[in-house]
């Protein structure tokens, strides 16, 4: 009997086999798009162009983004519709970086303000914008800034056991709140204009084609890496506690686990990859401003991970470059005026003909056509209804 | 809730007093939980000894399942004193997490396991041990946990269940996957609420028997039970709710030919 049980109780692999796809096709992309971009003439049909580039790159930052929602949402059972908020942050911070690298070349020539201060009549550096002239400490208040207020907030909310869709209208309150908080010109952000008019990063020139590539590079490592991570933490026994939490909480509880503790991480984490979604976004789009903040975008982020199949991380990020596709494609044409009505109709369609998103539903798929042994063998289901 | 604060200086003066007192595993004393003006609990006073195994009987309302939330943390009480371990620990004080983590395990009436996960996941989570969060992230399973469950599948006959989702489970192999949760939590009291519920004969007399092992290797236990058969089968003391307190105690045969126990419950 043991050793039955020993055979049998082998723990699922790091990544699965659609981790692997997912991983090499990333891979694969990362490579390709630089190869097809530097090595091939512009005018071969399979160039491709550096606003390409970019525009790839920010859809794996995206990627990243709904990644983050996904751990919470999915595993968690926590609908956060602030999520945007952290990615915000995060770009906020790397746009502090990149205002400090601009130093004389601004149009008004002073050598520590940015032309925003310059231009309020500001005489100083206001105490928050020290040492963002620093990557190291850009780098750390990336993590740091989204990480600090999930904190701040979590344990509140967690703490006093707000769920389901208080906690949603909560989160929704925060990236609002932050949205008007940001649009004001004394906040020291730059107001509705947000930071822009970067020159460079780490010394070399952001629009130059290599910086893009790099940008674009590190945008797909930085996925490969995040998606890593969540599937290493949902496999953990810290990782089953979270979806225990997520099907039946009160159980979770009357076993001994603090469930406020093991939410509270798991968004932490989250907020943090959030940031450093926004860190890598900022420079490739080329600003951040509050719309950033902007309740719809977070709203966004879970039709991204509706589409994709919610609890599956590969979902995430593959709906999240569904749709965000989808988007740049409508929106330059003559559909322009309907995308939000498309956008609306296709997170309708999906909850209730996908409910459990296209890879959920081809997990299903593949389960059904296995030979059938009585034994059910996705480790982690696809979650219940959205809270 | 009502007169609070004519009671505080008998509720400061009791825990000291506790000590001397009792020797009881679990220890209620005049516990009164009051919703909206109905008296869930009136006045409710009982002692669990270590080792004991108890039946609780009673008609629907009569406060079982609220005694059993006051145990747990999850319903602080107006009034009255709850102590666990000879008086040691007064319970009111501590929430859910802190008195499981003491060693009460709760079995729900609406059976409730972890259904994404397998039945084998549903006992690693429950099985005593580390329960902080960052440290579970790194996490390791080690050859004596692997072996205690695989008893556990024993005692609770679901070896050949063990990789099927909680939620695919019967209804009955559900209830005793919750029972096998609560052992691996290994707790010092089993706070068992209708384990029968939607059973079989076969299955039902199968509990009684499994609870009577669990007894036997030195857990005290608690079940609130409506059928009486499974009572019996159980063959241990029984103590009939009526009305938020104790209406009679003693063997089945004496508190089903108590008068009062007929009126109210066995004759309708």
């Amino acid at each position: 009997m043991n050793t039955k049980g020993l055979a049998m109780t082998r723990p699922p692999a790091l990544l699965g086999t659609s981790g692997i796809v997912f991983l090499i096709v990333l891979a694969v992309v990362a490579v390709l798009v630089p190869v097809l971009n530097l090595a091939v003439t512009p005018d071969s049909a399979v160039h491709v162009p550096t606003y390409v580039v970019s525009l790839l790159g920010k859809y794996l930052t995206y990627a990243l983004l709904a990644l983050s929602v996904d751990l919470i949402w999915g595993y968690v059972g926590i609908l956060s519709l602030g999520q945007g908020a952290f990615f915000a942050l995060g770009g906020y911070a790397m746009g502090m970086y990149l205002m400090r690298q601009i130093g004389t070349r601004g149009v008004y020539g002073d050598p520590v303000l940015p032309d925003f201060m310059v231009f309020l009549n500001w005489k100083e550096l206001p105490w928050f914008w020290y040492g963002f002239d620093m990557f190291p400490f850009a780098a750390l208040m990336v993590l740091l800034a989204p990480g600090l207020l999930a904190l701040v907030f979590g344990w509140f909310a967690f703490r006093s056991r707000v769920t389901g869709v208080y906690l949603s209208i909560i989160t929704q309150a925060m990236t609002f709140a932050l949205l008007l908080a940001f649009f004001r010109n004394d906040m020291g952000f730059g107001g509705n204009n947000g930071l822009t008019d970067f020159k460079d990063i780490l010394g070399f020139n952001i629009q130059a084609d290599g910086t893009r590539l790099v940008l674009f590079v590190l945008s797909a490592v930085a996925l490969g890496l995040g998606y890593v991570l969540c599937r290493f933490l949902v496999r953990s026994h810290f990782g089953k506690v979270l979806v225990a939490i997520r099907d039946a909480e009160t159980r979770v509880r009357f076993t001994g686990y603090r469930a406020e503790n093991y939410k509270l991480v798991a968004f932490v984490v989250s907020a943090m990859l959030a940031g450093i979604a926004g860190a890598l976004y900022v420079p490739q789009v080329g600003i951040i401003n509050p719309s950033e903040f902007s309740p719809a975008n977070s709203i966004e982020i879970i039709v991204w991970v509706a589409v994709g199949g919610r609890g599956t991380l590969v979902g995430a990020a593959l709906g999240a470059v569904l749709v965000n596709y989808a988007k740049t494609y409508f929106t330059s044409g003559i559909l322009a005026p309907y995308w939000l009505f498309m956008l609306g109709g296709l997170f309708v369609a999906v909850t209730l003909f996908l409910p459990k998103g296209i890879v959920g539903t081809y997990y299903d798929w593949r389960e059904k056509r296995r030979p059938h042994d009585d034994i059910p063998g996705a480790p982690i289901a696809a979650p219940g209804p959205a809270e | 809730m009502t007169d609070t604060a004519t009671l505080e200086p008998l509720a400061e003066a009791a825990p000291a007093a506790k000590k001397e007192l009792t020797e009881a595993l679990l220890y209620l004393d005049a516990v009164t939980v009051t919703f909206d003006g109905f008296r869930a609990l009136n006045a409710l006073s009982f002692t669990v000894d270590p080792g004991e195994m108890r039946a609780v009987i009673g008609p629907n309302g009569a406060g079982k399942t609220t005694m059993m939330d006051v145990i747990t943390g999850k319903t602080r009480p107006d009034r009255g004193d709850v102590f666990f371990n000879g008086g040691t620990t007064d319970l009111t004080k501590l929430d859910e997490t802190q008195i499981a983590t003491l060693g009460i395990g709760r079995k729900f009436q609406k059976p409730t396991v972890f259904e994404s996960h397998t039945v084998l996941d549903n006992l690693r989570l429950a099985l005593k041990g580390q329960r902080r969060a960052l440290p579970n992230i790194f996490r390791r399973e080690s050859a004596a946990e692997r072996e205690r469950i695989d008893e556990i599948f024993e005692t609770i006959r679901l070896t050949e269940h063990r990789d099927r989702l909680g939620g695919a489970l019967s209804h009955g192999q559900k209830q005793w996957l919750e029972i096998g949760m609560l052992l691996a939590q290994d707790p010092k009291l089993l706070l068992v609420d209708e384990p029968v519920a939607g059973m079989t004969d076969a299955e039902t007399a199968q509990t009684a028997e499994l609870l009577r092992a669990i007894n036997a290797n030195g857990h005290s236990v608690v079940v609130v039970e409506h059928d009486m058969t499974f009572v019996r089968d159980l063959g241990v003391r029984v103590m009939c709710l009526h009305e938020g307190s104790v209406l009679a105690e003693g063997t089945l045969d004496q508190v089903s030919a108590n008068e009062r126990v007929i009126e109210v419950y066995l004759g309708r």
